[in-house]
């Protein structure tokens, strides 16, 4: 049995529009020791599948077992064994970084020596050694979350949930992020992970399972999703909008399906098998048509070419209900 | 004979290999209460500590009060049988701790707005740890209020003229009384999208009770209609039972209203009424609670 086992999660919330359905029927399954990451925009049920696993909220319908360990009937026997750090750093502002550590230690019931020594350790290997001892008040957004993530790590949790950890973060927090999550995974943590970026799924999971609506629509390996939208995208930028029907051809040629035109009218893209090989052979046929560039290059699918493949629309249009999902 | 052998530096993808030392064991329920109570009570006192507009609300306010009623109106208010300052600090006692007694229901509101609750949510902490710490520390902070305005009011000629036992049971009365009230206003705080809502909130109701009550004038030179509202008002109640305990109460015969004639079982009921209600439904409250 998987790690972490949900059947038949619905979750609904009613507004003054009528009922929200914030998980429609969703299935998950970990097995132990992998990492799953849950791709999909906001709203569509990613926050909700982990505050239910996370013993946070109840579902309207379904059963979730972590462990084997019922999480809906004996949340506190499944707290003992997590940890969580979600997409808003839930950590004391008015406490320094360790209090906040030794705190969450004391809280999961280790010895108060215990507690203090394991917080300073988290401090040091989050290099926050120089801010540990200041209010968190006055930390940035990089380092809050730090704080949060550490907080998850108090016990070495059996399974760790990630929600959405580097949103809203700079690049160079968002690798340093990547490294301690790609550390925890190498020492065998099972970790349930959710993102916006498929980058980031790709980057640190090893299956992948797209949520739209409330329910998942594509689950697989990181290649086996992309064998399935097309590796890479082939983007040319054309210097005349009246040779993109031309370019619309010869990309269409040796792309996988109907090369796409960008409003701008002079931008033409199609997703292909191997990237570099149908670059050069685009590029020197638009050479012989002495069709002008402006740009031309190769750019790996994200998750709007996800959703755009899976579902026929852009994920943007389910942004509001994200809106939905935050009021609730 | 061993040999030292230098522990090399552990490989960087090894810094986080879980440790058999760092593990969640369940203490016994009974510990687990006690232990996580004080873990969140310590962590209420530290920020409390940090916050100096905090402090200057519990310690600069009531002695402000004392001061303003006793020396400025206390010339002309008359209180048959006592003096107003006498009068008057039963009155402030009150006053103060009710309002101290909010602070628990803006801070729960301020702790869901932060997001904490979901860490603690996520915690196999004992389910009214939260809420313990929480109106642990406010009892704290309202014992510093009493302690500094009984010192303020002894300065200005304020003395119990009652036995070392009526006095304690009249600070245990007050203090329980607005413990219990830290629970009512906890759920509410538990219930508001923000803590301003609290704050305003709790302005606009507890100053007509506090004011139209008898703790700073005898509630019989009121209106009717107000006397009568001011008779059964519970903070007349408390304020009443605790003038009784620390013998501050004037020569007048005291109003024709149950409550005031049996002033001290009544606040003990009410208190006692007060947390069989609110502690279950805080608990139940917090159990389904999550931010954002």
């Amino acid at each position: 049995m998987a790690i972490i086992e949900a059947e038949g999660l619905k979750k609904t919330y009613s507004s003054k529009s009528g009922p929200v359905h914030a998980l429609d029927g969703m299935n998950l399954s970990v097995p132990q020791g992998t990492v799953k990451a849950l791709l999909g925009p906001n709203g569509a049920g990613k926050t909700t599948v982990v505050k239910i696993l996370t013993t946070l909220i109840q579902p309207t319908a379904g059963t979730a077992h972590i462990d084997g360990i019922d999480v809906l009937r004996n949340p506190k026997a499944a707290r003992r064994i997590i940890g969580v750090s979600g997409q808003y750093a839930a950590v004391d502002e008015g406490l320094t970084g360790l209090e906040n550590l030794e705190m969450v230690g004391r809280l999961y019931h280790l010895g108060a020596r215990e507690a203090k020594r394991r917080a300073q350790e988290l401090i040091d290997q989050f290099e926050l050694t120089e801010a540990g001892n200041r209010p968190v008040k006055g930390f940035s957004g990089g380092m809050r979350r730090r704080i949060d993530l550490a907080g998850a790590l108090v016990i070495n949790p059996k399974i760790l949930f990630l929600d959405e950890p580097t949103t809203g973060l700079d690049p160079r927090s968002r690798l340093a992020l990547w490294g301690i999550i790609k550390d925890l995974v190498d020492a065998g943590t099972t970790l349930l992970l959710t993102t916006q970026y498929l980058e980031e799924a790709d980057q640190l999971s090893d299956d992948i399972a797209v949520i739209d609506g409330g329910r998942t629509i594509a689950e697989g390996t990181a290649d086996q999703l992309k064998a399935q939208i097309g590796g890479h995208r082939v983007v040319v930028s054309l210097v005349e909008a009246a040779d993109a029907p031309a370019a619309r051809v010869i990309l269409g040629r040796h792309g996988d399906g109907e090369p796409g035109i960008g409003g701008d009218g002079r931008t033409v893209e199609v997703a292909v098998t191997d990237g570099p090989r149908a670059l050069q052979y685009i590029l020197s046929e638009l050479g012989e048509r002495n069709i002008a560039l402006h740009d031309a290059g190769m750019r790996r699918p994200s998750l709007d070419d996800v959703f755009l493949t899976l579902t026929g629309r852009r994920a943007e249009e389910t942004e509001e209900a994200a809106t939905k999902e935050v009021a609730a | 004979m061993s040999v030292l052998v230098p522990e090399g530096r552990q490989p960087e993808n090894q810094r986080f290999r879980p440790e058999d030392d760092a593990r969640s064991v369940p203490p016994s329920e009974l510990a687990m209460w006690f232990s996580d109570g004080w873990t969140v009570t310590k962590r209420n006192l530290t920020k409390l500590k940090r916050s100096p507009d905090m402090l200057v609300f519990a310690v600069l306010q009531p002695v402000m009060f004392v001061l303003l009623f006793s020396q400025i109106y206390g010339g002309s208010i008359q209180v048959a049988g006592t003096d107003y300052t006498q009068y008057l600090m039963a009155g402030i006692f009150a006053q103060t701790v009710i309002f101290g007694s909010t602070f628990s229901g803006s801070a729960m509101a301020q702790d869901l707005k932060d997001g904490i609750i979901d860490r603690f949510r996520t915690l196999p902490m004992s389910s009214s740890a939260v809420l313990i710490g929480r109106t642990n520390s406010d009892l704290v902070l309202n014992v510093l209020s009493v302690v500094i305005m009984m010192a303020t009011g002894f300065a200005v000629g304020w003395r119990v003229n009652a036995s070392m036992g009526s006095f304690f049971a009249g600070l245990g009365l007050l203090l329980l009384f607005s413990y219990a009230f830290s629970w009512v206003m906890a759920l509410l705080g538990m219930s508001v999208k923000s803590p301003e809502v609290i704050n305003n909130a709790s302005f606009m109701i507890l100053f007509p009770f506090t004011f139209i009550s008898n703790a700073f004038v005898q509630s019989q030179t009121l209106p009717s209609a107000l006397e009568t509202f001011a008779n059964w008002n519970p903070v007349s109640a408390l304020v009443q039972a605790v003038r009784e305990l620390f013998g501050n109460v004037g020569s007048e015969p005291l109003p024709d209203a149950w409550p005031m004639q049996n002033a001290v079982p009544m606040v003990l009921i009410g208190a006692i009424l007060m947390l069989v209600v609110f502690v279950p439904l805080c608990i139940r409250k917090f159990a389904s609670i999550s931010s954002r």
